[in-house]
């Protein structure tokens, strides 16, 4: 199929429209966010076997709060926490929208718009005890 | 029938011969996961918000408890599934160099081994207090 393709590379032929043809909408941007915050959490594991694996002894584990503690570690915790709650909340909306439900235009336009509101109250909420659970010691 | 040229489309090729029953594996393994992440992830969530603002020890003996090695385990099993297919449509989409597509399918299939082993070994020595 691959050998095909490439034989007829050279022919002109018209291509169907693509991204940017189209007028941004929110259920659009929400789907490449819903992407890019994968990716993010994809690679953002490494920090959890590194939390996981350095409780085995003091010393890492100093390492390990050291970086968390650090404002760029504290950041990419943040951007994690969020990554995480706003891929969980779209991806509930995808198996709504898998069983064939809430796919009409104000219905997705509504669940678009709780999935990102949601996420963000959620994330400062999380933070907000978690912060009150380390009691502002680190 | 073999020796005989056809000008056939490879559809017509295989078609009438029914399918190899696995088409939509990945399509149901991928919400099959998402679904099991909804609350193994709140359960981790919850978990590590337990761990903040305690020392080594006390972070090693809630980890390393029966019921949140389980739990852990799970999250970890189930979202390494799920990020390896993720990953795998991603890289298939935006990738079409041939080579780099394999390429990079191959590595993730490997970061998504390791990194779910590294993070189950963490949890499972501190639960066999080794």
């Amino acid at each position: 199929m691959n050998a095909m393709a490439e034989t007829k590379a050279r022919v002109a032929r018209p291509l169907s429209p693509h991204l940017q043809i189209y007028r941004p909408t929110l259920t659009m941007m929400m789907s490449i966010v819903h992407r890019i915050t994968g990716i993010g959490l994809y690679f953002g594991t490494l920090l959890l076997a590194w939390w996981f694996i350095s409780a085995g002894g003091p010393n890492g584990y100093a390492r390990f709060e050291w970086f968390i503690g650090s404002w760029i570690g504290r950041l990419i915790l943040f951007g994690y926490t969020w990554a995480l709650i706003h891929h969980m909340l779209g991806g509930i909306r995808h198996l709504i929208w898998d069983s064939g439900r809430g796919l009409g235009p104000s219905e997705r336009e509504w669940l678009v718009a709780a999935n990102l509101i949601g996420s963000i109250i959620i994330t400062i909420l999380l933070w907000i005890i978690g912060l009150l659970a380390m009691g502002g010691s680190v | 029938m073999s020796g005989e040229t056809h000008i056939r489309t490879p559809l017509a090729k295989v078609r009438g011969r029914g399918s190899a029953k696995s088409g939509t594996k990945h399509f149901w393994h991928q919400r099959l996961t998402a679904l099991a992440n909804i609350p193994l992830t709140i359960a981790a969530v919850v978990i590590l918000i337990t761990l903040l603002g305690r020392n080594q020890a006390a972070a090693a003996q809630i980890l390393g408890s029966p019921t949140i090695t389980i739990i852990m385990l799970l999250f970890i099993g189930s979202t390494t599934v799920h990020m390896r297919i993720g990953m795998a449509v991603v890289i298939e989409d935006y990738v079409h160099d041939e080579t780099a597509k394999l390429a990079l399918l191959i590595a993730n299939t490997f970061f998504t081994v390791v990194v779910g082993l590294a993070a189950a070994y963490g949890i499972l020595k501190l639960s066999f207090g080794l």
